[in-house]
């Protein structure tokens, strides 16, 4: 059974755009998913459907099996702390320590009181302390999140969205604001931490190149459409011309 | 052709005139009455009073001071408290204002109500009013300040809440947080520095207005102020005044301090 299940998925805005368009995809446990296309193909609305940050038009998602299109209040909370995220602009708490930005990971596991002062259980505190060496910010547990550079502070937001302990993990262009060699970094952490894991994880990428080499699948997506769904092997110059609608620029 | 640019076009030119004439005509049309009541015989003694006054005032009665260090600090003491208690009237309240966090919009107008309320009528007039309920003394200044502190505190703090950036709000919800659990994490970090920044604000405000509450009978340094106006003891007011104003110029200086320290922090 695969752990995300989509279809007939539609968006359309109060704006009258039309994001997706009948969008279907199954992806399996383990799979590293990554999504390409043009600004404005639907990338980001398909990913925010999944936790539901975008209310899907039409169509069905189901994750391990429950549908989340009809859930509401506290089971939606329950669903979407199994589905971790990791944003293009970090969404850090700027004014918290990296530690506690972390931390923010098990909140939904965690009574109010016990995270309002701080109280998290052992087990997460202890994991959070790993991730972090994992990600390579050891020295920077007690610094606030807002004295980190962007590829430092995308690390903190690998590590938060690990600590959930996810079924599914989702990234939205999570290198857009970083620099080339930094992109390549982030992307190398965070392929390395989801294959150990195991974890089953779709990240939007404008990125062709970076997606080839993190992806074991590539689904392209144009005008709210799946165009193209395939191993990065067969993503040749002729697909890519379906996705972009231009040939791929030599170089 | 030459190509011309202009920052209005005619219409707008012409709507920029006519408003600029309507408001030169209600402000000379406001005057007549204001001209008409006025009792212009007073005008040419004004001079001659004013310096009278002032030799009346100088030198103020220093031999006083130690009788003011008490009211003083019942000055101050009813602009902290009054500040407190705003502080802790206005939390809950800011958090229902605002369009971002309010659990109903029911509620969010209740709570906007309460605030234009408290903002519309001044601490003066409060004050009135406390003294009528509880009686002359410092708690009627105490009530007024607060009460009219809250709608102050609470409008700033909602705006501030309202303008808090919405990414690590959607990150928390999205990772399955409660609510009160993104509003700790989120919300009220990002907002803390603007909250602490309008108290110190307002205490410095209230220091200045409950130097003058007393004068209602809100007990502090206006009761004195008051009555020694009303004896006709000039330099004994003079004296009063002084202290309120270095008071007020010490409580500036330690609120734009402290101000500076918490937008830097």
């Amino acid at each position: 059974m695969p752990i995300l299940k989509i279809t007939g998925l539609e968006k359309k805005y109060a704006t009258g755009d039309l994001a997706l368009r009948g969008v279907d995809l199954s992806i399996d446990a383990g799979e590293i998913v990554a999504i390409i296309g043009p600004s404005g193909a639907g990338k980001s609305s398909l990913i925010r459907c999944v936790n539901r940050l975008v209310e899907p038009t039409a169509g069905s998602i189901e994750i391990d099996g429950i549908d989340v299109v009809s859930l509401s209040g506290s089971q939606l909370r329950e669903q979407r702390s199994r589905i971790g995220m990791i944003f293009q602009s970090f969404a850090l708490v700027d004014r918290l320590s990296v530690m506690e930005n972390v931390l923010c990971g098990a909140l939904s596991r965690t009574g109010f009181w016990a995270s309002w002062f701080r109280k998290f259980a052992e087990g997460d505190v202890d994991r959070a302390l790993t991730l972090l060496e994992k990600v390579g910010l050891s020295d920077h547990v007690n610094k606030r999140a807002d004295a980190l550079s962007g590829g430092q502070r995308q690390r903190v937001g690998i590590a938060r969205a690990l600590l959930q302990k996810p079924l599914l993990l989702l990234a939205d262009e999570p290198t857009a604001s970083l620099d080339p060699k930094t992109s390549k970094e982030v992307m190398t952490i965070l392929r390395e931490l989801v294959t150990e894991e195991g974890l089953t994880t779709i990240v939007n990428l404008h990125d062709v190149p970076l997606a080839k080499a993190c992806a074991t699948r590539i689904v392209g997506l144009s005008a709210g459409k799946v165009v193209f769904d395939g191993p990065p092997s067969e993503l040749t110059e002729a697909v890519w011309e379906t996705i972009y609608g231009e040939p791929e620029m030599a170089g | 052709m030459m190509k011309t640019w202009q920052k209005r076009n005619r219409g707008e030119a012409i709507r920029s005139w006519i408003g600029w004439m309507i408001f030169i005509i209600a402000l000379s049309a406001a005057w007549a009455p204001i001209a008409r009541e006025t009792q212009w015989e007073f005008l040419p003694t004004a001079p001659r009073e004013g310096i009278d006054l002032l030799s009346r005032m100088f030198p103020p009665k220093w031999s006083i001071f130690p009788t003011l260090l008490k009211p003083l600090m019942d000055t101050i003491h009813i602009a902290t408290l009054g500040t407190g208690l705003a502080v802790v009237l206005a939390f809950p309240l800011c958090w229902l204002a605002a369009g971002n966090t309010t659990p109903h919009k029911s509620l969010r107008y209740l709570a906007l109500f309460i605030i234009a309320s408290s903002r519309s009528i001044s601490s003066f007039i409060w004050a009135f009013v406390f003294v009528m309920i509880v009686g002359p003394g410092m708690l009627a200044g105490i009530l007024a300040i607060a009460v009219r502190s809250v709608g102050f505190m609470a409008k700033l703090s909602y705006e501030a809440i309202e303008e808090i950036a919405p990414e690590p709000v959607e990150a928390l919800e999205a990772m399955g947080a409660s609510r009160a659990q993104v509003r700790a994490f989120s919300i009220l970090p990002q907002v803390v520095p603007a909250m602490l920044g309008i108290c110190v604000f307002r205490w410095d405000i209230n220091v200045r207005e409950s130097a003058v509450i007393g004068y209602v009978g809100g007990g502090g340094l206006g009761l004195l102020l008051n009555s020694a106006i009303n004896a006709l003891y000039w330099r004994e007011a003079c004296l009063i005044l002084l202290l309120v104003f270095a008071l007020v110029l010490i409580s500036e200086a330690v609120s734009a301090k402290l101000r500076a320290r918490i937008a830097e922090w």
